[in-house]
């Protein structure tokens, strides 16, 4: 099967995955179950397309297969985030703030630290990428341990409310905030197209890169400030899910078998929509929703983990 | 042509290179020769731009290349460093064309294709150009590599110890092949070597280093004798004159 073939299959099982998601069942309440759907489903395939693209573009840019952007410490900054909320203003705050506000607070936060920890990083010559994954990590375990620290605090009740924030949702997406993060998302996108063309080279390496004539330091800076603002949008929209990331990715390059990124960026979109759009049928027709989409993911991705690791200990 | 002024690089507080100018004749091979850590390929890796030195310049063509515009200056100059790790599956040819990104940008064109088969054509990979990398030989890996180079078009071109874990027969077949294009296609070829053997038969002009400095440089003959590389290495090296090269023995 050419690859073509291949993008033109995966294509029609999502277009079809969507269209199963928005009519089945429907009822004769159109007016009212329709919009519903179809603000959830296109919370889904923005989700799952950002996701699948900041992860290619990170994995490139890192030369790692079994990176995710998570690895920065953008989700715990989100539950650091949401669980300092609820422990200063309670739970009531939540449902008495507005939306939006909460969601520019995430986005903004978390596009500041990520802007920080880059600038402090970057202004040293000589650091290179993978000192700032490492003090990503430490910062990611960091604000992890707040958090648990402030869940261990609050009252149980206000607890349950963190612990649904830890897990992404797509049964309550807010219409105003997913117009905002559309927004960004599509600006985010648009800026990243003139690097798109420098990423099958930065696959090969920094030296390589260089030695073909990509402005290895500008280029990869920009890529990862556009991660940076993906992620923290897809966070903030829907909770962390960065971990699909690792899985449709992975597939993608498996399925695809190639170097081109133009095959494989839309590869993974599309795998990615498939899978959360399938996964989320599937929650809602046969667990009737007594578990979150999160949950599957995260186990399936982690099958899938360990999979890869034991693979990639031998030599392939 | 490439000049290299007062060029220094520590890493920590060690100095691996030390006030070292160069200026590297154009249309010639030229070697770079030392001891282990003696700051061979530190050197080649800061004219190449790999790698930010503390002081000094770099002029390629009259112009630092700071100044240089990335992808201009990758048509100008390419390096190959001694160890390519590179993670994709590639095929031969799919690695040889990306050797015209700096032209094409990645949408390859009828005059890149030519490149690119002449190219293959001129390292002898034609028959396995459709192979996976991870399906060669070292040194039918290192060929692909120098193809791709070769592809690169450029008018320097900087090998890093290509002949590194060779057998005689691939070394001698890429050094012949370095030779016909400095002398075919008018390239200047600069490369770092550890045998001083390939060295002397191969090369035009010598760079002898130690402890990040420049001990001497000149010309083949005016190197290879055994004062000069008594200081570079340490040790006596008897220098025979075999079919009018000369043949260095060090196995003592």
């Amino acid at each position: 099967m050419s690859n073509k073939l291949k993008i033109i299959s995966l294509s029609l099982l999502a277009i079809l995955l969507v269209l199963a998601f928005l009519f089945i069942d429907l009822g004769s309440n159109w007016d009212y179950v329709l919009p519903r759907r179809g603000k959830k489903i296109f919370a889904i395939v923005l989700t799952g397309a950002v996701i699948a693209f900041s992860t290619v573009i990170f994995q490139t840019v890192t030369n790692n297969r079994i990176l995710t952007p998570s690895i920065i410490g953008l989700d715990s900054l989100y539950l650091l985030i949401q669980t300092f909320l609820i422990f200063v203003l309670g739970s009531t705050s939540l449902t008495v703030m507005n939306k939006n506000v909460n969601f520019m607070i995430s986005v903004l936060l978390m596009v500041i630290f990520a802007g920080v920890l880059y600038r402090l990083l970057f202004k040293r010559e000589g650091n290179n990428i993978y000192f700032l994954l490492l003090v990503g990590i430490i910062f990611g375990t960091f604000f992890g341990s707040i958090s648990t620290f402030l869940q261990v605090l609050i009252d149980p009740n206000e607890f349950q409310i963190v612990q649904d924030r830890m897990f992404a949702s797509f049964n309550n997406v807010n219409t105003d905030v997913l117009m905002i993060a559309t927004g960004t998302v599509i600006l985010a996108t648009i800026y990243s197209f003139q690097f798109l063309k420098y990423l099958d080279v930065l696959a090969l390496g920094k030296e390589q890169a260089i030695n073909l004539g990509v402005d290895y330091d500008y280029i990869v800076k920009r890529l990862l400030v556009v991660i940076a603002i993906l992620v923290s949008v897809s966070t903030a929209l829907v909770g962390p899910i960065t971990f699909l990331g690792l899985l449709v990715a992975n597939v993608a390059y498996q399925f695809l078998k190639t170097y081109k990124h133009s095959l494989l960026i839309t590869g993974s979109i599309l795998i990615s929509i498939v899978a959360l759009v399938g996964g989320q049928l599937i929650v809602e027709r046969v667990f009737t929703f007594s578990t979150t989409l999160s949950v599957i993911v995260n186990f399936v991705g982690g099958l899938y983990f360990i999979f890869l690791l034991l693979k990639e200990s031998k030599s392939w | 042509m490439v000049e290299v002024r007062n060029i220094s690089k520590k890493y920590g507080n060690k100095m691996v290179v030390e006030d070292v100018s160069l200026k590297i004749t154009k249309g010639k091979i030229t070697s770079f020769i030392g001891p282990n850590g003696a700051g061979k390929s530190t050197l080649l890796s800061i004219v190449s731009r790999l790698i930010a030195r503390e002081t000094g310049e770099v002029l390629i063509d009259g112009q630092e290349i700071g100044k240089w515009k990335s992808n201009d200056l990758a048509k100008k100059i390419s390096i190959l460093k001694q160890s390519n790790h590179i993670n994709l599956r590639l095929t031969v040819k799919e690695l040889v064309s990306f050797g015209r990104f700096p032209y094409s940008q990645g949408r390859l064109t009828k005059e890149d294709k030519k490149h690119i088969e002449e190219a293959i054509d001129y390292m002898e990979l034609t028959e396995m150009q459709d192979k996976f990398l991870d399906q060669l030989s070292g040194g039918q890996k290192q060929r692909a590599y120098i193809a791709m180079v070769i592809a690169q078009n450029t008018e320097y071109i900087l090998l890093d110890e290509p002949l590194n874990n060779l057998d005689m027969k691939h070394s001698v077949q890429i050094m012949k092949v370095l030779r016909r294009l400095c002398d075919e296609l008018g390239k200047t070829v600069v490369i770092v070597l550890h045998d001083i053997n390939f060295a002397s038969s191969y090369s035009d002009y010598i760079v002898a280093l130690k402890d990040g400095k420049v001990v001497k440089e000149g010309s083949t003959e005016s190197i290879i004798n055994s004062p000069t590389l008594k200081e570079v290495y340490g040790m006596d090296i008897q220098i025979e004159e075999f079919n009018c090269k000369k043949v260095c023995i060090f196995y003592s």
